[in-house]
């Protein structure tokens, strides 16, 4: 990818988390969410990765840190629901709920308005936390799916995620990129007889 | 008429896109295209199910927006659709990485020889 | 005995998915502290889950089957099923649990710590347990779901849960990319299924305004069916027929379960099981009781899948060279006598004197297979994963005389071997022995047909403990050893649960088998809560 590109790519990132950072947190007042946040947030992490911004370098610390967000994420998200069983009586209740404590706890207001932050209860918490693991899984994928394109020869990731058989001919292995669309697309000629 | 067709516009368009996503997944023979037929497939179900919920002259199921006591659109069907998107996504991220793995191994996408298993 | 509830039991039902769920997100954290911690932690949260089953399970049967039910997000503790005066159920997921339930999550529970055993050993020496252990966790939770679910949305994102996680770990080993084949299969068919299921309920909930399955029985009971509820029906059952491996769409079957990891095929029966435990929900608790169900063709239909699924299965499996491929399509003849059963018992649903004379027997012997198939199926596949993992063979004839090598599993596979072929002390011949009876008095011709399918089964099992046990022994094996010994104390487990369910049948059918039919067959107690409801 050309220079421009990777800058470019490098100027809207921070406005891509900040974007979906603000739907995350105000995914119990208007459309959006957890999930939509999250996937705006990966959003910017595949352009960094496409635009070549993140160079190849950093792949390996990239994959782990967002290994962590997605298990950080998950581990919010259930800690939430089982608080609900130690704070209130069931799993997954909602314990902070208009109990008057001005973290997430107000009560809403009804009628039209503009909406108020800090209502909802355990609401907006389980959405950050699935706002986080969605940005995390997401990346994984995307981190993965680049990783298969650009080393596939010999043994690749140096993680423990198993692999071939080692010594074995691969016939696809190895290419990059744009040979393997192209070996997609040539397929794709002959699909019709 | 007219009305009719243009009430069950939704419905027929689910259809319609069901039949594609069918199609595609018994007649096209690479893997790909396989994979995107079961995404339309998906697309169609969730289209019926959020079209399902739509009411005339309801508003959007946002309680800070509405009137006190207006008309809302069902709010269920589309919880259900965003956890049945949220489960395509998924699936359709695992398959695509289980294509790249058979590419890698049989060097071929098509359906046709990727069947070293009936051996 | 219906004493009340002990307070403590309503709290489980989460606690089975959580547990699993919490144990699966923790793992990749606990490897940072420690690695054995890792296996440890995947044991613990396995055992004390399936603790926690066995003893709701317990809790439910001892009631007499009196659902437990456990709404999510509800603020008050026991008696939070209850809806609301005006019968408006609210938007809230009810995990709801009888006796068939119960007899499902006491399966789940045996076979997975069974399964999680092999699972230690068999991975031991790979890598890769990063994913490994989390994704199994997540099946085991995904199972546990589908069994305790009472809503059918629900049931549908359990589904899908088992079905990524499945053929994740069933492609776990790439294997030259044939197990990622096998996956890819797996994980394209799944998906259809689990969208005719949305559609289904799509269905269901767009003309009825409910989720929840003993909502919607409740209402079918009441107000008849429509011809769109027909067409739901249909929608539903073909996926969970699909999932469960019968007869048309079975191709998947042999494949998934020969290239998935030993452990991993010998788990993914149970959720096959847990498919096929909501074909009975459906087809008996929600339709069963309303106007105009057309018990008979859909008994018909399913009585067509069993014959032929028992009859394919058994006769490809006949064909087979690969250990695993081999009893994988038995798989699919044993699925057939489950659905014997149970559709024996839907075609004489109408007759209300028949059901109580054999369907009723039927539909308990159906169980009756599916508890012992999953006990000594799994222990065939593990059996046969102890013997590729030390010889690193799968190909029969490349086999023999391993009795000697291996003398604790060729014992154990002997006993799965003999009670999957119906041999007298064994689970298998009991619950055989009841469909028999009970088809039998449909129609001779049933049970001819499931008589002549067991002693195939027989004769296909003698040649496999031939070829890969007795004879001389091959060149190659001189340094194969038993299997290390928490895969052996699974295979043991397994085998002696076994042979005590053949020993005491009768017990087992009291207790547990005649409430669980009794509960599909009355669906007015699973539907209680619900009755103010009914308009």
């Amino acid at each position: 990818m050309s220079r421009i590109v990777s800058y470019i790519a490098r100027a809207a990132w921070p406005f891509c988390l900040v974007y979906g950072l603000y739907i995350v947190l105000h995914g119990h007042l208007t459309p959006g969410g957890g999930f939509q946040g999250g996937a705006v947030m990966a959003t910017g992490a595949a352009l960094m990765m496409v635009s070549g911004a993140w160079g190849a370098a950093g792949r390996e610390g990239h994959f782990r840190r967002a290994e962590g967000l997605e298990s950080l994420g998950l581990i919010g998200f259930i800690a939430v629901a089982f608080g609900g069983l130690l704070f209130g009586a069931a799993f997954f209740q909602n314990w902070l709920a208009n109990t008057g404590t001005s973290f997430f706890g107000l009560a809403v207001v009804p009628g039209p308005n503009g909406g108020v932050m800090r209502t909802a209860g355990t609401l907006p918490l389980m959405n950050l936390a699935v706002g986080i693991e969605v940005f995390g899984g997401i990346s994984v994928i995307l981190c993965a799916l680049q990783r298969t394109f650009h080393h596939a020869d010999g043994d690749e990731d140096g993680d423990d995620i198993p692999d071939v058989a080692d010594g074995e001919a691969r016939p696809g292995g190895g290419k990059p990129v744009e040979q393997v669309i192209a070996a997609i697309r040539g397929e794709e000629a002959g699909d019709d007889d | 008429m007219t009305t009719e067709l243009l009430t069950n516009a939704p419905y027929i368009a689910a259809g319609v896109l069901m039949l594609v996503g069918l199609a595609v997944i018994f007649y096209r023979r690479n893997l790909i295209r396989m994979l995107m037929g079961c995404s339309l497939v998906e697309s169609a179900v969730n289209l019926f199910l959020v079209a399902m919920g739509y009411r005339h002259d309801a508003a959007a199921p946002i309680y800070t927006n509405a009137e006190a006591g207006a008309k809302m659109v069902l709010p269920t069907v589309q919880a259900l659709t965003l956890t049945a998107i949220v489960i395509g996504l998924a699936t359709s991220a695992m398959m695509l990485a289980f294509v790249i793995v058979i590419h890698r191994h049989y060097g071929t996408l098509d359906i046709n020889e990727v069947r070293r298993l009936r051996e | 005995m219906s004493t009340p509830l002990p307070i403590n039991a309503c709290f489980i039902p989460p606690l089975l998915v959580g547990f699993p769920l919490l144990g699966a997100f923790l793992l990749p954290l606990a490897v940072k502290v420690a690695r054995p911690l890792r296996t440890a932690l995947f044991l613990f949260v396995t055992a004390v889950t399936s603790g926690l089953a066995l003893w709701l399970a317990w809790v439910v049967l001892a009631n007499g089957g009196a659902p437990v039910s456990y709404l999510f997000g509800a603020a008050k503790g026991a008696a939070l099923a209850v809806p609301a005066a005006d019968g408006e159920m609210p938007i809230r997921i009810l995990f709801h649990i009888d006796a068939a339930s119960a007899l499902m999550l006491g399966v789940t529970a045996l076979t997975s710590l069974a399964a999680a055993l092999v699972a230690v050993c068999s991975e031991a020496g790979a890598t890769g347990k990063r994913f490994f252990y989390p994704l199994f966790l997540l099946l085991v939770g995904g199972v546990y779901g589908m069994c305790l679910t009472g809503d059918l949305f629900n049931f549908f994102v359990f589904l899908e849960i088992t079905s990524l996680s499945g053929s994740a770990l069933a492609a776990y080993r790439i294997d030259r990319g044939l197990a990622a084949e096998a996956g890819l299969k797996y994980a394209c068919v799944s998906s259809l299924a689990g969208l005719s299921f949305l559609l289904g309920t799509g269905i269901l909930l767009a003309q009825h305004n409910l989720l929840n399955m003993a909502a919607i029985a409740a209402h079918f009971a009441g107000a008849g069916l429509t011809r769109l509820d027909l067409v739901a029906l249909a929608l539903l059952v073909a996926p969970l027929l699909l999932k469960c491996g019968a007869v048309p769409m079975h191709h998947w079957t042999p494949d998934t379960y020969s290239r998935a990891p030993h452990p991993v095929s010998a788990f993914l029966l149970v959720s096959s099981q847990a498919s096929l435990y909501g074909l009975f929900r459906v087809v008996f608790t929600i339709y069963g009781g309303a106007e105009g169900f057309p018990a008979r063709t859909l008994g018909l239909a399913l009585l067509a899948v069993a014959v032929l699924s028992m009859f394919i299965g058994v006769t490809m499996a006949l064909l087979q060279h690969d250990v695993k491929r081999l009893i994988a399509h038995h798989a699919v003849s044993q699925t057939g006598y489950m659905i014997l059963g149970a559709a024996t018992c839907l075609f004489v649903l109408p007759g209300a004197a028949q059901v109580a004379d054999f369907g009723r027997d039927a539909l308990a012997g159906s169980f009756f297979h599916m508890m012992n198939y999953a006990l000594y199926n799994g222990l065939l596949f593990v059996g046969a994963g102890a013997v590729i993992y030390r010889t690193g063979r799968r190909n029969l004839d490349a086999m023999g005389g391993l009795a000697r090598a291996m003398p604790w599993t060729a014992v154990c596979f002997g006993v799965g071997a003999l009670a999957i072929a119906g041999i007298p002390p064994l689970s298998g011949f009991a619950s055989k022995w009841v469909l028999y009876e009970s088809s039998f008095r449909l129609s001779p011709f049933l049970a001819l047909v499931a008589m002549v399918v067991s002693l195939l089964t027989l004769a296909s099992f003698v040649k496999v403990f031939q070829s890969m046990f007795l004879g001389p022994e091959k060149a190659g094996f001189a340094e194969v050893r038993d299997v290390p010994m928490p895969w052996g104390v699974a295979m043991v487990f397994l085998a002696v649960l076994t042979l005590l369910i053949g020993l005491f049948p009768g017990v087992v059918m009291d207790r547990v088998l005649l409430p669980a039919a009794d509960a599909l067959l009355h669906p007015s107690a699973y539907c209680a809560i619900f009755e103010p409801g009914v308009p």
